[in-house]
């Protein structure tokens, strides 16, 4: 804790710091401690590699659409709700791309992987990539997100690697949250006006084409057994849990079709939608404007 | 007890708490223009606050690296709460949020000036840490000590925030002052863009401030706007020494007989410019904090409507 004086709140600023892991997604506590990072016997570095960056970019992307809601949320506590779900997915992308740079052998760090990656390279879900949309989409987008992502960190817990499997620990009571909050606006705006009925519908229904490719095999993960989760096993829960939701909010399961990838081709093989270029292009402006600076 | 008090009573009650340098809270009587000049105050703080999301907010898709970013994000995530912490101090004094609201985005309440100028580059983010975090400190750590308790009780836990605030700032600056010669080039110019508007903070100066005397006597403020101005250049000084920068003041110099740094002419026009709405970005920030507002009307009328759903069902 910052001891602070309030006869002299300066005193503070002068002293030397030494916290180098200020904001490490929300909290001080480093959820790695204590867990061996060697790499699990018979893993091939590469494969474990590819996997965290999968679900790396996924947290990154997604934290990215979050951030952009800051400052123009619906209400104050939806500013800092929606802040916090892009802080603890950003963590969570932190602490998974870190151990991608490690699992290759290629030392590359979290930011040389985000910000130096070109986008044929990142492995999230097209999902993920969306824009925002209006509130409607943005709770429909979360709402898919958060429920595939808990259920897959869940399984996750019990993954041969205790990196993952601590990474997984932490996300679960975090994506908990996310899920609920998603899953409350949606009941609200289901259940709402009128209007905000037909708009929450409108928004899941165009959410809905990007929703198959979350439980696509992958090649990657089915050389990862125990290690990865087979995303296939996830969708009965998700769909049981968008059921239920979805009832609660008065709103129809969407029917619309997936939407294809190219030559079957999607997100987790760096096939992308037309808006991740803007998207890259806005995280990683600076960064490569001055690849010497430290910041 | 439900013995009826004369005014006079309350009065007397109410000189009598901010004599003794007690607190006053939500149902004790204060005066109308207590009130009114309380409730503008957190008001136009709480406006700060969600306004001054906007410049730093500016940068977080683009921070540098993933530890900056998730610095700013949840610096400016810390904003909201301030705001919302202070708006319900403003609400214990009757005060509502949505009329706060309406009378931010159609200008009829103000907020501080330094948020209607822009941010340039990212050094921007560690020089508002370092100088418009800081000057806001030195305007609200006395006001910890204000005769208001909800408010005093809101600023302890700002000031703490802030505090680190500013020094994640200040740390921003002093990696990027060892960096390249661009970032440093960066953290000079935007030192140069933001002393004078953060000395503007404190206020017009004595002579020209109306409402000082009845706030101090009231212990709303416990000093006067150039006495906080002064604090701020003095602990600013050796801070900008330390970091490498210069202030962009070629009068500012040691006054050994004062104590104090001497520090040249304020421009004071530029001042009344911007907080007559003609500053860089006056209308942009308001007018983005209205489309928001406006946009996000339909969600806040479904929540009410749900809400009202489950009362009459449960």
């Amino acid at each position: 804790m910052v001891a602070v004086s309030f006869d002299n709140a300066y005193e503070a600023v002068s002293e030397a710091n030494d916290e180098a892991r200020w904001a490490f997604g929300t909290g001080f506590e480093d959820p790695l401690a204590g867990v061996d990072t060697s790499l699990p016997s018979g893993v091939d570095g590469d494969d474990l590699a590819t996997y965290c960056l999968m679900l790396g970019d996924d947290a990154l992307v997604m934290s990215h659409r979050l951030q952009q809601w800051c400052t123009n949320a619906p209400e104050l506590e939806d500013e800092v709700a929606l802040a916090n779900i892009g802080l603890d997915l950003l963590g969570q992308a932190r602490l998974l791309l870190t151990r991608a740079g490690k699992a290759d052998g290629s030392e590359r760090s979290e930011d040389a992987l985000a910000f130096f990656r070109d986008e044929q390279d990142f492995r999230n879900v097209r999902l993920a990539e969306l824009p925002n949309g209006d509130f409607a989409f943005s709770m429909a987008r979360l709402l898919v997100f958060a429920t595939w992502r808990l259920a897959l960190l869940q399984r996750l817990t019990d993954s041969r690697d205790p990196v993952l499997a601590a990474i997984a620990a932490k996300g679960v009571k975090e994506v908990t949250y996310h899920r609920d909050y998603a899953a409350q606006w949606t009941v609200r705006l289901g259940d709402g006006t009128e209007h905000s009925q037909q708009r929450m519908q409108a928004g899941l229904d165009a959410v809905w084409p990007f929703v198959g490719e979350l439980f696509e095999p992958h090649p990657v993960i089915a050389r990862l057994p125990a290690i990865a989760v087979d995303p296939g096993m996830l969708r009965e829960e998700f769909d049981g849990v968008l059921t239920q939701v979805c009832s609660a909010a008065t709103l129809s399961m969407p029917g619309t079709p997936p939407i294809a990838g190219v030559a079957g081709r999607t997100g987790c093989d760096g096939v992308h939608t037309e808006e991740m270029g803007f998207l890259l292009a806005e995280l990683q402006s600076l960064a490569r404007a001055h690849p010497e600076a430290t910041w | 007890m439900t013995t009826q008090l004369s005014e006079e009573d309350l009065e007397r009650h109410f000189e009598r708490t901010v004599e003794h340098d007690l607190r006053l809270e939500p149902r004790d009587w204060v005066p109308d223009g207590y009130r009114k000049t309380m409730i503008r105050q957190i008001a136009q703080h709480a406006h700060s606050e969600i306004i001054g999301m906007q410049p730093e907010g500016n940068w977080i898709t683009r921070a540098p690296s993933l530890r900056r970013k998730a610095i700013l994000l949840a610096k400016v995530q810390d904003e909201a709460g301030h705001g919302l912490y202070l708006y319900s101090a403003a609400e214990t004094l009757g005060a509502d949020r949505g009329d706060l609201t309406e009378r931010l985005i159609s200008g009829r309440q103000k907020y501080s000036s330094i948020f209607n100028y822009p941010t340039l580059t990212f050094a921007d983010v560690g020089v508002i840490g370092w100088l418009v975090d800081g000057a806001a400190i030195c305007n609200q750590v006395p006001l910890c000590r204000c005769s208001y308790g909800p408010y005093a009780r809101a600023m302890i836990r700002i000031c703490k925030e802030e505090s680190f605030h500013q020094r994640q700032g200040y740390e921003l600056l002093m990696t990027m002052m060892r960096g390249t010669e661009a970032q440093r080039r960066m953290v000079q110019d935007a030192t140069n863009r933001w002393w004078w508007p953060s000395l503007m903070m404190f206020g017009p100066p004595d002579g020209d401030s109306p409402n000082t005397a009845q706030s101090m006597a009231w212990k709303i403020k416990r000093h006067t706007n150039d006495e906080l101005r002064q604090r701020f250049v003095d602990m600013t000084v050796p801070q900008a020494e330390a970091l490498g920068v210069t202030l962009p003041d070629p009068e500012l110099t040691w006054n050994a007989e004062r104590g104090h740094y001497d520090f040249g002419e304020i421009d004071w026009s530029e001042f009344k410019e911007v907080l007559r709405g003609n500053g860089p970005c006056n209308a942009q920030r308001v007018a983005h904090r209205k489309a928001a507002h406006d946009d996000g009307a339909w969600v806040r009328e479904a929540a009410a409507a749900h809400a009202r759903k489950v009362r009459e069902t449960a």
